[in-house]
């Protein structure tokens, strides 16, 4: 065992449990923040320190949508190959996050045992750039980047320069993992390149024009090249991901190590063909079925398989993995309340926000009508602007669903939601502010068969989950299933972005 | 025998750059409201490098990333002189956030450089003092506009914009920091021409600020034998102000 950190610094994280266990005691949600808030305040350097003795090193997954999944995915695929992932599951991921997760590791002593452990964190993206060279990661995953709260976030131009300079600066990861469908992501590929590290790409094969339906691109984020030329995109599958090149110089989209082909989007998950070709390894190709839904699952799903890559572990192995791996915590999962499938869905900008409604028609039957509870809140993490709602392909569902839509729109905005909601010519068939009113209004006009769609902003998601769980006899978000023996592991979830 | 239904030609400017602040939903917002009445609507995209087209009934704009307003800056400049044409000809007009900066003389960012703007509101927007803070948050004004309302929406900027002498303020803040934190004012008004820094989106939650535009576009269009607007129900739009409004009320920063 590597012990790395000091006397002082094993009180501070005692401190931080004690805290954490008086958090849960006190019914204050699972202290996935409140512990690294307190052992940080009383050891500033601990989560470096902490980092550090972490046997297999660190991975850090950034990007505005799919960091939770894709972290998840990763920790499922590493401890397939024996590694021992400590990581912060439920999406805290500012450093209270990351330290929280080190801090329930510690023995009674206060050490964090480091020995076969990877540390495996989602990180803010506006909070990546100071984090880095604190941990001195193997691995970062760049995933993507599109508009977000920008009340929160400011602009895609100002975080993608931000990433720039970090990856210019100390603390460079060994191997950067990065959408190459993504202009804004890509071009950060000469960052480190240039300075002889590595690089992996991964994206998805364009289908042929005349078969490819791609999201409607209400909003295109990345529109312009460090040459100050115009980037051209080809067919958009998501957002604005696919093929692109700049019209003012030669920059274009290199070929992805990793290619998802064949790409498969079902109702009970999407499947595609892993393509792998990585340096020094013969050329890979595995079928992969996802129990995830949705393009942005694919995405996910390459990304974790590229990061595991560049841990070692091969493509085949890693695809293994993701066919075992259920959703992440608020992303995707399902919950049996009075026989009624409901099935919830994380949407926090508009990418996602259209990437869900996708989702939920495709899913959808000809013929059958869409039953919808979609909850807006105005919180902090959620965005205090609820103008992004605009921006979402909220449309889609009048296009798409032939067999009708019954929506109830709930939330500390319900109103804001349901006008949206009007606007698109989709009537709500309720309005109702209360979370757990509306639910009980959306499950009673549900009829048996077809399950109920929960859409929620972060807050509201937090809130409906733990509703959803205990009506459906599940434990709270932060006693879900340990990677490790119990006694070792307590917090979870709930911490905020 | 009826009367052909009226049209109006709506220009978009710069849609593919200037639509950050989902101000696309003032665009949804208008034509759901000629939708309903049986107004068509011709809607022109004039996007980088196009020129502007030679007749518009209706003007919206939006807010881009600085990169983007610094594309858009010197094209807005270089069609200033149609813009102003149009302030003058009573064509209705939206320009919200950076747009709304750009429709004023020009922008002054923080490394000290002017971007030109249209000139069609005599205001000026200079970036503030380096680690000089945002403007960002709930706001709730007034105008001195007839019927309006309370206006209630959500402000993020950057800029300080002040007024000139030829221009009026478009409201008067109760909460928020509005063009500059200082003097109280939100937005500019020039003959039917509106400048805001009001995000929520502005108009589907402001159905009388739409019908405002509406009506100046088809007198625009038509004279004075431009058909009158035909009231519209909005249920969901009231309450959605209202939600916006007390929002505003709770934690909107005090007016300066």
């Amino acid at each position: 065992m590597r012990i790395t950190t000091s006397p002082r610094e094993r009180v501070a994280v005692l401190a931080g449990r004690a805290a954490g266990a008086l958090a849960r005691r006190a019914g204050r949600g699972g202290g996935t923040a409140l512990p690294g808030l307190v052992s940080g305040a009383l050891a500033p350097r601990l989560l470096d320190h902490a980092a550090a003795a972490l046997d297999h090193g660190v991975v850090l997954v950034s990007g505005t949508n799919g960091k939770t999944t894709t972290t998840h995915l990763l920790a499922v695929i590493a401890r397939g190959s024996g590694m021992g992932p400590v990581s912060n599951r439920s999406g805290s991921n500012l450093e209270r996050g990351l330290l929280s997760a080190l801090v329930a590791e510690a023995g009674p002593a206060g050490r964090v045992d480091g020995s076969s452990r990877l540390g495996l964190f989602e990180v803010d993206e506006a909070v990546l750039p100071r984090l880095l060279p604190r941990l001195a990661p193997r691995v970062v995953v760049l995933l993507n980047l599109f508009r977000d709260q920008l009340d929160r976030y400011g602009e895609v131009d100002s975080v993608a320069e931000g990433w720039r300079r970090m990856l210019a600066g100390p603390g460079r990861p060994e191997t950067l993992v990065l959408n190459a469908d993504d202009p804004s992501v890509a071009l950060l590929a000469e960052e480190v390149e240039d300075r002889g590290g590595a690089v992996i790409r991964f994206g998805v094969e364009a289908p042929p024009a005349h078969d490819a339906a791609p999201s409607a691109a209400v909003a295109v984020d990345a529109r312009f090249c460090h040459c100050g030329g115009a980037i051209r995109h080809g067919v958009l599958l998501l957002g604005h991901l696919g093929a692109w090149r700049c019209d003012g110089c030669r920059r274009r989209r290199v070929a992805p190590d990793l290619e998802a082909r064949s790409v498969s989007l079902g109702p009970d998950g999407a499947s595609f063909d892993l393509a792998a070709r990585l340096p020094g390894r013969p050329r890979e190709r595995a079928r992969v079925a996802l129990s995830l839904e949705g393009l942005h699952s694919v995405y996910n799903a390459l990304a974790a398989a590229s990061a595991a890559a560049a841990l070692g572990i091969s493509p085949l192995a890693a695809a293994q993995g993701l066919a075992a791996a259920p959703p992440a915590f608020g992303r995707q999962e399902s919950f049996l309340v009075d026989g009624r499938e409901v099935r919830m869905l994380l949407a926090k900008n508009p990418t996602g926000f259209t990437e869900v409604v996708r989702t939920v028609t495709a899913r959808t039957a000809p013929g059958d009508a869409v039953h919808l509870l979609i909850a807006l809140n105005d919180g902090v993490q959620d965005g205090r602007d609820t103008s992004w709602i605009y921006d979402a392909d909220v449309e889609a569902l009048a296009r798409e669903a032939g067999g009708g839509i019954r929506a109830i729109a709930s939330g500390l905005r319900a109103e804001d939601m349901a006008l949206r909601l009007v606007l698109a010519g989709v009537t709500p068939e309720r309005v109702e502010g209360d979370l757990a009113a509306a639910l009980d209004a959306a499950l009673a006009g549900t009829p048996p068969g077809p399950p109920l769609t929960v859409i929620a902003t972060y807050t509201a998601m937090i809130e409906l989950r733990e509703e959803l769980a205990r009506r459906a006899g599940r434990e709270h978000y932060w006693e879900r299933a340990p990677s490790r023996p119990a006694a070792e592991r307590s917090p979870g979830g709930g911490g905020a972005p | 025998m009826s009367a052909p239904s009226p049209s109006l030609r709506m220009v978009v400017l710069y849609p593919d750059v200037m639509d950050v602040y989902a101000d696309r939903g003032n665009v949804i917002a208008v034509a759901d409201r000629c939708r309903r009445r049986g107004v068509a609507v011709e809607r022109v995209d004039v996007r980088l490098g196009d020129p502007l087209p030679e007749e518009a009934d209706l003007v919206l704009i939006g807010g881009g990333q600085d990169r983007e307003q610094e594309r858009v800056a010197p094209e807005l400049a270089s069609g200033g002189e149609r813009l102003r044409a149009w302030r003058d000809e009573r064509v209705a007009m939206l320009a919200v956030c950076g747009g709304y900066q750009l429709f004023g003389h020009g922008y002054r960012t923080s490394a000290g450089r002017e971007l030109p703007g249209a000139g069609v509101f005599d205001v000026t927007t200079v970036a503030p003092a380096p680690g000089a803070s945002r403007h960002v948050g709930d706001v709730l004004a007034h105008s001195d506009l007839p019927g309006l309302g309370p206006l209630a929406g959500f402000e993020n900027h950057a800029g300080r914009t002040y007024l000139g002498p030829g221009a009026r303020p478009f409201a008067r803040l109760e909460r928020g920091r509005g063009n500059n934190g200082s003097d109280g004012t939100e937005g500019a008004l020039a003959a039917e021409a509106i400048g805001t820094y009001l995000h929520g989106p502005l108009l589907p939650r402001h159905p009388a600020l739409a019908d405002r535009l509406l009506a100046a576009a088809l007198r625009h269009r038509y004279g004075p034998a431009a058909p009158a607007l035909e009231p519209l129900a909005d249920p969901y739009a009231r309450e959605a102000h209202r939600a916006a409004e007390r929002v505003a009320r709770e934690r909107g920063a005090p007016a300066p």
